[in-house]
């Protein structure tokens, strides 16, 4: 292509293929490589703590935990779950970006302080938040009176003080991206508004709603996928068959059952939700760039 | 009738700024208490009503860089009057410094953590950033059959569950002996912050006009140079900005280090809450390590203010 440098230095193709194709190797090699791995161990009774010869068992795996209510249970559990954070991060955060739209002294560095908790080490805020919810001297009982509740080992409370918690972290994001999303509207539709006499209400409705909306979106399918693949927060801060999330459920069938084979098999279900987020996430990601 | 529009919207405004107020409040006592218990006396953690203003003590940082063993029986006195005050601390909670032969006090679990923890989070970074970097100036300036899809593919391998590529990861690990390694966990990390990175310097990269580099070639640059020349230095900012949320990716994750170390390589996210033992927990040391561990952060997101948006959503909003 570029007549200057052909002959001296690499070509652009041969650049090309330099900076990409390394890049594309190494993440075949450490992400898809071991998940055909697993794919394989999938269709087998493989234990990865014994020495016993691999079976190979079919779609037994599949079948079993399909049928095992427990699992279903899990992933109801997990939809639960899904439902109360990312509501609650909705409302938090919506709010308060619709609290945040308009001139306040020291704008930027409240945004900024108020997007603290979700840069923060998950397992370590978990872990925290035990002593806020201890129900003996933890500052949540003493600020709700609500002295000598147990949360997180009350089966009926602890899934949902642990959304709270989640709530507490992610809210912020939902907050960042609705922010941007409001200050995007261009002011000349509110004062068309205003002239016209038109209700808070309405001007929420028709304005400010759809036109924050593709954020939004964004920022629920993302912390949906998030919340859906949790962790680190709920092991950390409860260990009970009421906050079992499938991501628990799995860690626990791998490495502490070491059911390798039928945790290959429940992986591929849990990755295959996952990527059917994905792929919708993406799809809105690329809509919102294309404007 | 516009006076009183305008009266009604100043009072709704006031409204609003002591609502963002409170909610300032109700978001900072959760960080307040972990950066306050880190200063308090043990007594003070577990009182009723919870205790909000104290002597603050530099006890527990003691306790949190030093090994220790509980006293059994009563301190010697003369042992005690010899102690350095710092030691005189730690004798009064009842607990001993454990010493090596030599009479050294042996640090605690917590500094090799965090040592590891620098160390796994700066090197998967810089390898995550310049793979990244050099990928997406690839994706940014070359046409590429399938472009598309190869990014796609590329994000999307961020979005698996840390414990659905642990387990074959795990076994692959068990086989090559990369469990509890430092290379392990580095090579792990780079995966993860490797898409991240490649999507985020593309955002950034598509901004440089390509009309630097074309004038550069034209003056003579193989297109290698006017990448190092050229680019690189246009993208300074990025770089760093995307360095920045990679480091602060590795340095909180936690799934992959519970699961693929225990002790070597071991990071200080799955050591901080293994303290928390039965019974008794000594919470005033557990808040000391979570703060010294968290100041990075909070930093960090201070530096990255301009760029929080762009990085939580892979550079596709720009602002």
């Amino acid at each position: 292509m570029s007549t200057h440098a052909a002959g001296r230095g690499m070509s652009d193709l041969a650049i090309r293929n330099w900076f990409i194709i390394p890049t594309i190797v190494f993440l075949i090699v450490f992400n898809i490589f071991p998940l055909l791995y697993s794919l394989g161990y999938s269709f087998t009774d493989y234990r990865a703590s014994m020495n016993d010869p691999v079976k190979f068992v079919g779609l037994q795996n599949y079948r079993e935990l399909l049928e095992d209510e427990y699992v279903w249970a899990n992933f109801v559990l997990t939809a639960k779950y899904v439902i109360m954070s990312v509501v609650g991060q909705v409302v938090v955060g919506f709010g308060a970006a619709l609290l945040l739209n308009r001139p306040i002294p020291y704008k930027g560095t409240l945004t900024t302080v108020l997007m603290l908790p979700m840069m923060m080490c998950m397992a370590v805020v978990g872990l925290f938040w035990q002593l806020l919810y201890s129900p003996s001297w933890g500052i949540v009982n003493y600020v709700f009176f609500t002295e000598g509740k147990v949360w997180l080992s009350d089966p009926d409370v602890a899934l949902l003080a642990i959304a709270i918690t989640d709530i507490w972290m992610w809210a912020p994001f939902v907050m960042l991206l609705s922010l941007a999303g409001l200050s995007a509207i261009p002011p000349s539709l509110y004062e068309a508004a205003a002239i016209d006499r038109a209700s808070r209400w309405f001007v929420f409705r028709h304005i400010t709603l759809p036109l924050v909306a593709p954020l939004l979106l964004i920022a629920i399918i993302f912390r949906t996928m998030e919340a859906f693949k949790t962790f680190d927060i709920a092991f950390v801060m409860a260990s009970m068959d009421e906050t079992e999330l499938v991501a628990i459920k799995l860690y626990k069938m791998a490495f502490q059952e070491w059911q390798t084979g039928r945790s290959c098999a429940l992986a591929y279900i849990v990755l295959l939700a996952v990527l059917a987020i994905t792929n919708v996430y993406v799809k809105y990601l690329n809509r919102l760039k294309a404007r | 009738m516009a006076i009183v529009q305008s009266r009604l919207s100043r009072w709704w405004n006031r409204g609003a700024i002591a609502l963002v107020l409170a909610l300032m409040v109700i978001m900072m006592i959760p960080l307040y208490w972990i950066g306050s218990t880190a200063f308090k006396s043990r007594a003070d953690t577990t009182t009723v009503p919870p205790t909000v203003f104290f002597k603050p003590e530099i006890t527990p940082f003691i306790k949190l860089f030093t090994a220790r063993a509980q006293e059994r029986g009563v301190t010697d006195p003369a042992a005690y009057a010899k102690a350095p005050w710092w030691e005189k601390r730690v004798m009064e909670g009842g607990d001993r410094f454990i010493k090596d032969e030599k009479g050294n006090i042996e640090s605690s679990g917590y500094v090799a953590r965090f040592v590891n923890s620098i160390i796994i989070a700066v090197i998967s970074t810089f390898l995550a950033v310049a793979m990244g970097t050099i990928t997406a100036y690839g994706f940014s300036r070359f046409k590429m059959p399938g472009e598309d899809d190869w990014l796609f593919f590329i994000l999307s391998t961020r979005m698996l569950p840390p414990v659905v590529v642990a387990i074959p990861m795990f076994l692959m690990y068990r086989a090559v002996g990369l469990v509890d390694t430092h290379v392990g966990l580095i090579i792990l990390y780079t995966a993860f912050n490797l898409s991240f990175s490649v999507w985020l310097m593309k955002g950034f990269i598509d901004e440089i006009p390509k009309e630097y580099e074309e004038a550069a070639l034209v003056d003579g640059y193989t297109r290698m140079e006017a990448f190092f020349k050229i680019v690189l230095p246009q993208a300074a900012t990025g770089i760093a900005a995307t360095a920045v949320f990679c480091f602060i990716t590795a340095w909180n994750e936690y799934a992959f280090a519970l699961m693929m170390t225990n002790k070597n390589a071991q990071t200080a996210p799955p050591y901080i809450p293994s303290q928390l033992g039965s019974g008794l927990t000594d919470w005033t040391v557990i808040a000391a390590g979570s703060l010294l561990f968290l100041i990075p952060v909070a930093l960090f997101t201070f530096f990255l203010r301009d760029h929080l948006l762009r990085g939580v959503t892979f550079g596709a909003i720009r602002r």
